[in-house]
């Protein structure tokens, strides 16, 4: 399946980009599809860490199971106001 | 329309949120607006700014999610929750939450609620633009918090 990850604020920096397109296998979660980002950009692996985790907008847990289409968002510790 | 919900990266329309927020049945507005504030870094830099990113499509659902929560709570006859992206200059307003209610202590606590919830949920990003050196984003529970 294919899902779409979206990076912001110092996770997108990092990534050097605000998207990314992730091929996993059926049935993956959200722990392994941010595995599977670790590995594409290593130079995010840290910050991966220290995210909440949004599948389709809302906060998600990491044993969440992902679907074909599905957008996942890393969400770096928040500080609006 | 009931709930005016937007994310804004031009400058907050405080004057229009203002009249907005006004009802028949209102005896209290609370309007909180937060702003940027001067600060000096560990080495001595002047603030300058602060930049504002937002997953917009997600904040928009946490705000509508705030709305109601605040009205399963409260007595609210209409709120507005705006929020800035882009650069915020000193002294601008971020964040605004406007509610109305019967009785200004309802307004006080719901708007209170509002603010003290969106920090801690939206997700929302700002950075702090310096008058020399690197820009840093901000870690929640350093000094530039709140």
């Amino acid at each position: 399946m294919t899902i779409k990850a979206k990076f912001f604020a110092i996770a997108r920096e990092k990534a050097g980009t605000a998207d990314a397109t992730l091929h996993l296998p059926d049935g993956s979660t959200v722990a392994i599809a941010t595995a599977m980002i670790a590995r594409q950009f290593p130079q995010l692996a840290a910050t991966t860490t220290r995210c909440a985790f949004a599948v389709n907008q809302e906060y998600a847990a990491p044993d969440r199971t992902l679907k074909d289409g599905d957008e996942l968002a890393l969400i770096p510790a928040v500080s609006g106001g | 329309m009931n709930d005016w919900l937007e994310i804004f990266s031009t400058p907050l329309p405080v004057t229009e949120a203002t009249a907005f927020i006004a009802a028949p049945g209102a005896g209290g507005i609370a309007l909180f607006l937060g702003t940027t504030r001067a600060d000096t870094s560990a080495t001595g830099q002047s603030l300058i700014a602060l930049d504002y990113e937002a997953y917009e499509e997600m904040a928009l659902k946490q705000f509508a999610s705030l709305a109601e929560r605040a009205r399963r709570t409260w007595p609210v006859i209409k709120l507005a929750i705006h929020h800035r992206t882009g650069r915020v200059a000193l002294a601008e307003p971020s964040v605004l939450i406007a509610v109305s209610t019967p009785h200004r202590a309802d307004a006080f606590d719901a708007c209170r609620w509002l603010i003290d919830t969106l920090k801690s949920e939206a997700p929302i990003w700002k950075k702090e633009i310096w008058s020399d050196g690197p820009a840093t984003w901000v870690e929640p529970g350093t000094k530039a918090e709140n």
